[in-house]
């Protein structure tokens, strides 16, 4: 079975985001790139599944030349190829969703594991419009995955508790924390990834129906009162949240 | 051109969830603006009290029924909720973005050939353009978009859209039984997080950092959030250290939320875990280090020692609520 795997490339969690100069960008300055920590998830249930059924894994970008580091990345951990579709403008999730479809299509491949949500738009609905524009089945958030035969069960995520989902192949999973705990990269696997070729293809191109208007910074909170340094402050504090914010 | 806005109910065992009654409301509001029309579809078998859309200025609310619909299937309520969209020619869509509307809009958005915002907290309209406002980068950044597809979807953020005043209106219910329904995708079981509500819908969060020091001290953070009535939230570091279940995890690779009141017990405040909680209406911070970056957006602070203080405030909270 071919098995792929979609895999963006974001900005570090731990990066702090000023806006560009022109209003509808972020600045670059100082941004460490990673792989998508959500995608980590969907590589690595992608690499348990082939070590089940057999078969060939691809991972899939769309976005610059940098990408090429988070398919290294991935490449590294043991995917067998890297496909980047070569595009730096900016596109929509439905954009990118057929330009991953077309790709995936032409691959052949049956089960494709996405991320739940890039954490820069976190718009999370890739895998979901992917799915649908290639008429499979889509568990999202996904905190477990059986595949027996045809068959597929998951649990996923909501609020509250998890629901337990059946569906069959072709299928796309979109990946969350909890469903798996990513392996690194080996010392082989980073030698190995190194001679492997990332094909480079053009995206099929697709209108864009979100426009940026702008990005700004979101309003800033003024630091509030400390009240006290010990448990003698507590009764002004009760008394404030029942009676300046009236939120207990 | 009257633009047709429709509005997705959801429900749960037959009850309706809160969000969407917020999303019905800003769906009214913005009909009148764009003199639009706006209806609600359901899905479901039983909902109770349906007609309560009414109270939030959507007058007519459709009920596709049929026992298999009770629990949420994505493949049965994608081709029904297009299938409305078509039969009714509907313009704009608009859901919660709960669990369940995070699944369902994009696949709707897919089959529809329509743009979509995702997780909105704000729908202004500037010169007959609906502008979307969506946090990005975990609320690190602010995102305006406007739509340019004929068709367009929107997902509000829950616990934003404050409805205020409600009017005496009923709503008409209309119910369609639904012959045939596509089980591709098929919830077969529901495993409850045990008598637990969700950070993600609560209006209080206690939330824990590495200062509880151990899972053994989160006693406190529950105690104090059943206490409110609110859900326990944690911090990554307590999550990664297997302290807690990645269920509460509040930040960037957790679940963003904006809580009436968030109290942050012992969280120093990373950057990814300031994104997500960042919008929450009030924040208290009791941590012991006065320059933990927590305390630059908390409204309220008490530098000191957790474990002398939260008893403290339990039993403080105890007085009032007794």
């Amino acid at each position: 079975m071919k098995i792929a795997v979609c895999v963006s490339h974001v900005p570090d969690t731990a990066s702090k985001i000023n806006i560009g100069e022109d209003g509808k960008t972020i600045d670059q300055t100082g941004i460490t790139y990673v792989v998508n920590p959500y995608d980590e998830f969907a590589i690595e249930e992608a690499l348990k599944t082939k070590e089940k059924t057999g078969g060939e894994t691809v991972a899939i970008s769309l976005g610059g030349v940098a990408n090429k580091e988070t398919l290294k990345k991935a490449l590294a951990m043991g995917i067998d190829n890297a496909v980047l579709l070569k595009d730096d403008s900016y596109r929509d999730s439905l954009s990118v969703a057929k330009a991953l479809a077309e790709e995936i299509k032409s691959q052949g491949s049956e089960l494709i594991f996405f991320g739940k949500q890039s954490v820069d738009f976190d718009n999370s609905v890739v895998g979901q419009i992917t799915a649908e524009l290639l008429g499979f089945n889509c568990v999202s958030v996904a905190v477990s995955f059986i595949l027996d035969g045809n068959k597929i069960t998951c649990e996923r995520e909501i609020e509250g508790g998890k629901e337990v989902v059946e569906t069959s192949l072709p299928a796309v999973i979109t990946t969350q924390k909890g469903l798996n705990e990513p392996r690194y990269a080996s010392l082989k696997g980073i030698m190995a990834a190194k001679k492997k070729e990332i094909v480079e293809k053009l995206p099929v191109s697709a209108p864009n129906y979100v426009d940026i208007i702008s990005i700004k910074k979101p309003a800033s909170k003024q630091a509030g009162k400390i009240l006290g340094t010990d448990s003698t402050a507590v009764p002004e504090l009760v008394r404030l949240l029942r009676e300046e914010a009236k939120v207990i | 051109m009257t633009n047709k806005i429709l509005v997705f109910i959801e429900q749960r065992n037959g009850q309706i969830k809160k969000s969407s009654l917020e999303a019905a409301k800003v769906a009214a509001g913005l009909a009148s603006q764009l003199s639009g029309n706006v209806e609600a579809v359901a899905i479901g078998n039983e909902i109770n009290d349906l007609s309560i859309v009414g109270k939030y200025d959507v007058t007519k609310v459709t009920l596709l029924k049929n026992p298999d619909l009770n629990n949420y299937s994505p493949s049965a309520y994608t081709d029904l909720v297009i299938k409305f969209i078509n039969d009714n020619g509907i313009d704009i869509i608009i859901f919660a973005n709960s669990a369940l509307g995070k699944d369902l809009a994009p696949r709707v958005s897919a089959g529809i050939e329509a743009g979509l915002a995702m997780d909105c907290i704000a729908l202004n309209l500037t010169e007959g353009k609906i502008i979307a406002s969506r946090p990005i980068y975990a609320g690190k950044a602010l995102l305006d978009v406007s739509i340019s597809s004929p068709k367009k979807v929107f997902t509000l953020r829950p616990n934003v859209f404050n409805p205020g005043q409600l009017s005496d209106n009923a709503a008409e219910v209309l119910s369609v039984n639904v012959d045939s329904v596509n089980m591709k995708i098929k919830l077969v079981d529901m495993k409850k997080a045990e008598g637990k509500l969700d950070v993600a819908e609560a209006d209080i969060i206690v939330s824990g950092g590495r200062g509880m020091k151990g899972p053994e001290h989160f006693h406190y953070v529950e105690e104090l959030a059943e206490l409110l009535g609110g859900a326990t939230g944690a911090s990554r570091a307590v999550v990664d250290a297997g302290w807690r279940s990645h269920g509460e995890q509040v930040g960037q690779t957790g679940k963003t939320v904006s809580p009436n009141l968030y109290i942050a017990l012992g969280i120093s405040g990373a950057i990814q875990h300031l994104a997500g909680m960042r919008s929450s209406k009030y924040i208290v911070a009791i941590n012991k280090d006065k320059d933990a970056p927590i305390f630059q957006i908390a409204d309220y602070g008490i530098v000191g020692d957790i474990f002398e203080i939260v008893p403290k405030l339990i039993e403080e909270v105890k007085k009032i609520k007794s």
